[in-house]
Parts: structure tokens; sequence; C-alpha cells
């Protein structure tokens, strides 16, 4: 065979924008899978904390909530677990086999649901901070 | 659209994919309206204006790929196929691209047209939505010469899962199959071999070795086939059942959309999962 062209990675990437839902919903899962063990690393820490006693426990939560940043990742956390939550149920009925035919609409069901939750999380979580 | 309509030959409630192309035919129509509107002004022959993807490593100047524009007429009914022969014969009759059967049934001219795999013979230019029309080869695959992919390596695919009938055949007898089988195999026996899911799919594009859509569903045409006999599907199992076979499937669903058979190749990628589950885990 004579020469081919091979078109190669950044040609690919260029191509994103054409996904269909079911791939925007593999991808969230991973990414929010992956940070949800990101934070669970970061939870143990916080909590082993109490380890040294009560005291450093409660003044490491006080100056954490404290901080604007760490009040707004929260509501980011929770919009992450919801996503992965409700995109793994969809998932695992998939897996079953049942529904199929409406896999894009679930998807989209599992984004409006995420976003919901996550701004009725809104005065909870900010409460206080500024 | 498809060419050929789906019908059961048995009598039922509508299944998924019967709805599946009930939407489709729908989305269709408000398309339509919005045609007449933007092309029936003045009473020449519409022109379309043609993007078309061109390398050829043979010539100096196409060594580089390239896009060339192409104007040529599309009067209602035209297909892109049309449109890349009409450039041909009348404009450059280097432009190379694979067809045969013009009618969605030897698989030659899947391209990617307007940024989906679709078949050119089968896609009319009034169904797109976007102007020009970009034709381009079948990404993931390697381009021989301006739309021409090198398509050995789904054959390879194909060829691993054994795509053919291994029953026994009863001396002087006619392979009866039931009624109820034929249905349960009819969708995945009317693949052509197109390779447009394959070139769809994002695993089998990081995963050279993943079996892809048309070779599970290959695999299951004939692990479903009841007259088969039980050693053959536990040794079609055991190719489905490797590392690169049907686990690889992430149910991203991009193969079921661009199959211009329709093809429900995500639901039986799934079944064949489960059927690999069932052959492992023995409670009963
Ligand atoms: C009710 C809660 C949860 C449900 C229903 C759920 C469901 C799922 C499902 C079904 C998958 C497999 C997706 C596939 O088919 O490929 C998955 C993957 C994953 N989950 Fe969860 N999950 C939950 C909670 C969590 C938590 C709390 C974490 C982290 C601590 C997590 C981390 C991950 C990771 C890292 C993956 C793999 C992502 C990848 O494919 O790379 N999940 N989840
Ligand atoms: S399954 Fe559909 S898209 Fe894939 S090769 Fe066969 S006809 Fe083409
Ligand atoms: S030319 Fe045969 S499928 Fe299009």
């Amino acid at each position: 065979m004579s020469q081919s062209h091979n078109r190669g990675l950044i040609e690919d990437f260029g191509r994103w924008r054409e996904f269909a839902p079911g791939m925007w919903a593999w991808i969230f899962h991973k990414f929010t899978g992956w940070v949800l063990i990101g934070y669970l690393f970061t939870h143990v820490a916080v909590l082993s904390t109490a380890i040294s006693g009560p005291q450093l426990y409660t003044t490491t939560l006080r100056s954490l909530e404290s901080l604007l940043l760490v009040r707004v990742l929260e509501v980011g956390l929770l919009a992450v677990a919801t996503f992965h939550i409700m995109n793994g149920i969809r998932l695992l009925f998939i897996d079953l086999g049942v529904g199929l035919e409406s896999q894009d609409k679930s998807f989209y069901a599992s984004l409006v649901l995420t976003g919901a939750i996550a701004v009725a999380s809104v005065p909870t979580f900010l409460s206080g901070a500024f | 659209m498809s060419t050929q309509l789906q019908r059961t030959e048995t009598e039922g409630d509508e299944s998924p994919q019967e709805q599946r192309l009930e939407r489709k035919s729908l989305a269709e129509g408000e398309r339509e309206a919005q045609r007449t509107e933007e092309e029936s002004t003045g009473d020449e022959t519409p022109h379309v204006h043609l993007k078309v993807f061109r390398y050829d490593p043979e010539v100096e100047a196409k060594r580089e790929p390239r896009f060339d524009d192409f104007r040529v007429p599309a009067p209602q009914g035209t297909t892109v196929l049309d449109a890349l022969m009409y450039a041909r014969d009348e404009f450059d009759s280097t432009l190379t691209f694979r067809h045969s059967c013009r009618q969605a049934v030897c698989g030659s001219d899947a391209l990617f047209i307007n940024g989906s795999q679709r078949l050119g013979c089968q896609t009319q230019i009034q169904d797109l939505d976007q102007r020009p029309v970009r034709v381009e080869p079948l990404p993931h695959q390697e381009v021989e010469k301006d739309l021409v992919v090198d398509m050995e390596h789904f054959y390879d695919q194909m060829e691993a899962v054994e795509p053919y009938f291994q029953g026994e055949t009863p001396d002087e007898e006619e392979q009866l199959q039931s009624r109820e089988n034929r249905e349960k195999v009819k969708m995945s026996t009317r693949c052509i071999w197109c390779g447009a899911c394959q070139s769809s799919c994002n695993i089998a594009a990081g995963d050279n070795e993943y079996l892809g859509p048309a070779a599970i569903n290959k695999a299951y045409r004939f692990a479903m086939d009841e007259r088969e006999d039980d050693d053959i599907k536990k040794h079609r199992m055991n190719i489905l059942e490797q590392e690169h076979g049907v686990w690889r499937c992430q149910t991203q669903f991009s193969c079921t959309e661009v199959c211009p058979k329709d093809i429900p190749l995500t639901e039986h990628i799934q079944e064949m999962k489960r059927e690999a589950v069932k052959d492992n885990l023995k409670f009963w």
C-alpha cells in the first residue's frame, strides 16, 4: 500500500463539538467520579484533624467554613455528587437494558435535576458567608 | 432516512426502535418547512456549495490536505453522492470516493458529512441544515486519497468474530428458523459493513483492538441464532468476552445514532454484555 494520511489527534479533538448526549454523559461521569475520589482524600484529611483533639478539629472546620471559596466549592461538590448519582442510576438502567431509547432524555433530566438541586442548596451553603 | 423502513413481522406494541424512527421522521417534517422557504425563491435550479476534503500523496499540491469548493446544482432529491458525482464528472475528474449501489445497500460511501457519519447516497442535500456542506473522509481511519479511507482494520475486526453461520446442516433439510428467533436477529442482519459506527466510536478510536459496534452486532446476529449449537455459542462468547470485546463499550450511543440501517447497536452490545455475565456467573 502506498502512503496514507494520518489525521492525528488535533483534528480528532476538533470533532469533539459533534459529541452526542451519550458522550457528554460519559465525560461528565468520568470527571465527576474522579472529583469525588479527590474530595474523599480531602474529606479524610479534614476529619483526621480530630485525632489531635476536638479543639483543632473545631478551629479547622471554622476557618474552612469562613472562606467564601470553600462555601462555593461545597455547592460545586453537591452538584458533582448529584450528577454522578443521577447519571450513575441512568447507567445502571442502561446496563440492564431498560430505557435505552430515552438515554438522551435521562441524561438531560440528570443535568436539570443537578442544576435545580445545586441552586436550591445555595441559601444553605452560602448563608452567612458574606 | 432509511430506504428500508423497519416493520415488525409479528404483531405487538411499538418497539423503542420504531419510536426512534418515528421521532426521526418528525424532525424531518420541521426541516421541510424551513427549506421550502429558503430554496424556492426564483425558478432556477438551486445550487449547493460543497467543501470537500482533498488529499493525494502522489500529487505535489495535494500532499498537504486541503478543502476544495464546488458549486453544483442540487434540485430536490439530490443526494450528497449525486453532488459529489456531479463535481467529479463536470469539474474535477480526480475527485476520488467509493460508491456503487447508490441505494444504501453496498456500504461503500460512508462519509463524514457536516460533522456526522452518513452514507452519501442516503443523505439528501435538503436534509442538511449547514451550508456549505462539508464532506470529509471517515474519521479515525487513515486517508488513502480524497474521501477514500483504509478499511482494512474494520474488516479485520469483522473477521475476528467469525461472521458466518456455523450451524450443522441436516441432510436434505432446510435450516428452518423460528419466527420469533428471526425477529430477534432481524435488525442485526441489516449491517452493510459501511464502517460508520466504528468511525463514530470514541472507544474504538482510542483502543484499536476494540472489536467495535459492527463486529459485536455481527457476533450478536449469530450468537442469538438458535440454529447454532451451544458449543459454537460458547466459542462466540469467548471471543466477545476478551479484554477488547464487549466490556470496552461505554454506552455512548454514537454508533446507534449514526448507523444508516438503524440497527440498535448499543442495545445489542448491552445484551451481549448480559449474556457474558450469565455465561460466567453460575448461581443457577
Ligand atoms: C449513589 C452513589 C453512586 C452511584 C449510583 C455511582 C454509580 C457509578 C457507576 C454506575 C459507575 C460506572 C460507570 C460506567 O458504566 O462506566 C461509576 C463510576 C465511577 N464512580 Fe461512581 N457512583 C456513586 C458514587 C460514587 C462516589 C461516592 C465516588 C467517589 C468516591 C465515585 C467514583 C466513581 C469513579 C472514580 C468512577 C469511575 C469513573 C471512570 O470511568 O473513570 N462514585 N459510578
Ligand atoms: S452496524 Fe450500521 S453503521 Fe455499522 S457497519 Fe453496519 S450498517 Fe454501517
Ligand atoms: S453507494 Fe452503496 S451504500 Fe451508498
